[in-house]
């Protein structure tokens, strides 16, 4: 296996590291968006996630617990933005920023009372966070060529990289193989017509958001427990916008949707190595132009490669019963 | 009736006199401090700044008034308000204040102000430099010493010429050392975001371990948190910034670049209040213990006696003279590489 290979297999593993949060946001944003709820808060439930996990993790040193509180707090926040948007048929966006807005300044500032770090929580330790996973047979197989490399790197992520990959199959399943999914679709393409099937559209919609509440805490999580190393303002640094634009990207469905997280993620790997490299010809690149490299890609990709994006029907329009 | 309502309105008026008066005592000295990007506890950059100011404090018994910028357009606001307040003397950290500065100090001449790692060239405004390049050059001749790869790494916050004299004067101690070694050099971003993004901090300063590097030197605010976090998950070494970060991980943080960030905000609360302070451009370094490596209980087993001494020889040599470290801010480029 030559360098190139080396640098190629450490790429990708830089690349999962950076697309698990996203697959998880994005696959929450998949399930709200399919039953035709536009959740662009999806950035304040992580924050919001991310600092109850930090919060939990250092109180109790567990980092289960702290899985368990983002986990909650995430779904406490989705269920806010369904009474708004699914009971009070309130609009979409607008509550979904409020849920951006609010994290943003609840977060430092329960942080700055809890524990006086200046709206930081304090630095976890081992024992708090989620460690790298060693899988079966990893050492084992180690000596052997190619396979024993890949392998290797396959080996050693946190569990929630594991869960993420995961998710992605299960999600796909929930969503094309059961009957929860193909009324989840339904309601998101025509809600009249599961209406008067006789299925809740109020009902669904509500345990599409707590599936979303699941996952979003997953992804906030991820970012201050396995990740990181606690929560700071902001850390969540726009990576739930992003994931709206791989779920976009994605045209709603759970694998592009993977592929499209996988993709920002790789630019995002590529250009912490390009930076400073010199390319025959064209000499040192500036880093600014290499920094701005996965937003003309998306740009790129968007306007050339992936055609037209088909929303969900009823996205984004509250449903009413009668007129 | 009208004397008492007379003796009612004078009795107010002395009271208000003595409210105005204890205001006016009270006036007399109010130091106010205004901190970057990152927080104040960012136990780096803002985090010595704070320092400085509690020991100013706790000596002086006099307290302070503090705001933390957590956006780009509070920083006018932040220095106006201080100003109109009432405070005597202003301290502002952080190189992005210069611009705001130049407007407030020119409203109050009367105010004293202060502002680290920028230049504002107004008679009523101090500002105070450091020669990071000096103090990087040593760790960057430790980080030489100690790699077993050849290979160092450096993350940067923001790219500014400030953050390049950083990893410049760490290339030149680098270089010193050994010749051949390799840095590689990230920076986290083009605005001030980047002082506050620990995970991608970690992320760039995994990319740099993943290519051979052993030791990764932080000068990022915050976002250098994710950098010592990530070697220290790897088992490798970091290098902390601005204020004595070795506690952080002991055994994981090789040393640290210290700036006498806290000396200088306690001085010129010192020197306001005694009435020594000055404006005009103080640049400081080696020579005036302004920077320097830390050395304490949580490094001392990862630094050789040997090593220690060669690096502390050269800081000899560069108070003398004898070597000199290029400041990437004179001419925009660095000597090395």
């Amino acid at each position: 296996m030559g360098e190139n290979g080396v640098l190629l297999l450490l790429m990708i593993d830089a690349t999962v590291r950076v697309a698990t949060p996203l697959v998880l946001a994005a696959l929450a944003g998949l399930f709200a968006e399919r039953s035709g709820v536009v959740d662009i808060g999806l950035e304040g439930k992580m924050l919001g996630a991310s600092f109850a996990a930090a919060a939990v993790a250092t109180v109790t040193g567990s980092p289960w617990l702290g899985l368990v509180a983002a986990v909650l707090v995430s779904m406490a926040l989705s269920m806010v933005h369904a009474v708004a948007c699914v009971t009070y048929n309130g609009n979409q966006v607008v509550s979904g920023m409020a849920l951006n807005i609010l994290m943003a300044g609840l977060a430092p500032t329960l942080a700055f009372a809890w524990f006086s770090q200046g709206g930081q929580t304090p630095m976890l330790g081992p024992g708090a966070r989620f460690a790298p996973i060693v899988l079966p047979f990893a050492e084992a197989l180690a000596p052997v060529p190619v396979l024993g490399a890949i392998y290797g790197r396959i080996s050693g992520h946190n569990v929630l990289v594991y869960i993420a990959a995961l998710s992605v199959p299960l999600v796909a399943f929930v969503l094309y193989r059961t009957r929860f999914g193909l009324r989840l679709r339904a309601v998101g393409e025509n809600p009249q017509a599961v209406d008067t099937a006789g299925i809740s559209v109020a009902g669904l919609r509500y345990r599409a958001l707590l599936c979303n509440g699941v996952l979003c805490g997953l992804s906030g999580a991820y970012l201050s427990i396995a990740h990181g190393a606690g929560f700071v303002r902001d850390m969540t640094a726009g990576k739930g916008y992003l994931a709206l634009a791989a779920l976009i990207f994605g045209k709603w469905r759970p694998l592009p949707t993977l592929l499209a997280c996988l993709l920002f993620a790789f630019t995002d790997a590529l250009q912490a190595r390009l930076q400073g490299a010199v390319l025959p010809g064209l000499g040192a690149i500036p880093v600014q132009a290499i920094q701005a490299l996965p937003y003309v890609l998306t740009v790129l990709l968007l306007a050339g490669f992936v055609g037209k994006a088909m929303a969900p029907k009823a996205i984004g329009i509250p449903y009413v019963k009668e007129r | 009736m009208i004397t008492r309502r007379q003796g009612a309105l004078a009795a107010v008026a002395a009271a208000c006199m003595m409210v105005l008066g204890a205001g006016a005592q009270a006036q007399e000295f109010v130091p106010a401090l205004v901190f970057d990007m990152g927080g104040k506890f960012d136990k780096s950059f803002n985090e010595a700044a704070y320092s400085g100011a509690q020991k100013f404090k706790k000596d002086s018994g006099v307290d302070y008034r503090e705001f933390e910028v957590t956006n780009e357009t509070q920083r006018e606001q932040a220095l106006r308000n201080m100003a109109r307040r009432g405070a005597t003397v202003v301290v502002a950290i952080g190189f992005a204040h210069a611009t705001p500065l130049q407007v407030v100090a020119k409203e109050f001449p009367n105010v004293k102000f202060t502002i680290i790692d920028g230049v504002v060239d107004l008679p009523n405004v101090q500002s105070v430099l450091f020669k990071e390049q000096e103090g990087s050059y040593l760790v960057g001749m430790l980080a030489a010493l100690t790699s077993k790869t050849g290979k160092v790494g450096f993350v940067g916050g923001m790219d500014i010429p400030l953050i390049r004299a950083f990893a410049c004067g760490y290339r030149q101690g680098v270089v010193a050392v050994n010749p051949k070694a390799e840095v590689f050099e990230n920076m986290t971003g083009t605005t001030p975001a980047a002082w506050n993004d620990p995970t991608k901090g970690g992320e760039l300063a995994r990319s740099q371990f993943d290519r051979g590097a052993d030791i990764v030197y932080a000068a990022a605010g915050a976002t250098g948190l994710g950098v010592l976090q990530a070697a220290k998950d790897l088992g490798k070494l970091s290098i902390g910034v601005d204020s004595n970060q070795n506690h952080l991980h002991p055994g994981s943080v090789l040393t640290s670049m210290v700036k006498g960030v806290d000396v200088a905000v306690y001085n010129a609360f010192k020197d306001a209040k005694a009435g020594t302070w000055k404006g005009g451009i103080q640049n400081l370094g080696l020579a005036e213990k302004a920077v320097g490596w830390a050395l304490d209980d949580n490094n001392r087993k990862l630094v050789s006696a040997e090593n220690e001494k060669k690096v502390n020889d050269a800081m000899a040599d560069i108070v003398s003279g004898k070597v000199k470290v290029v400041d990437y801010r004179a001419g925009n480029s660095c000597p090395a590489k």
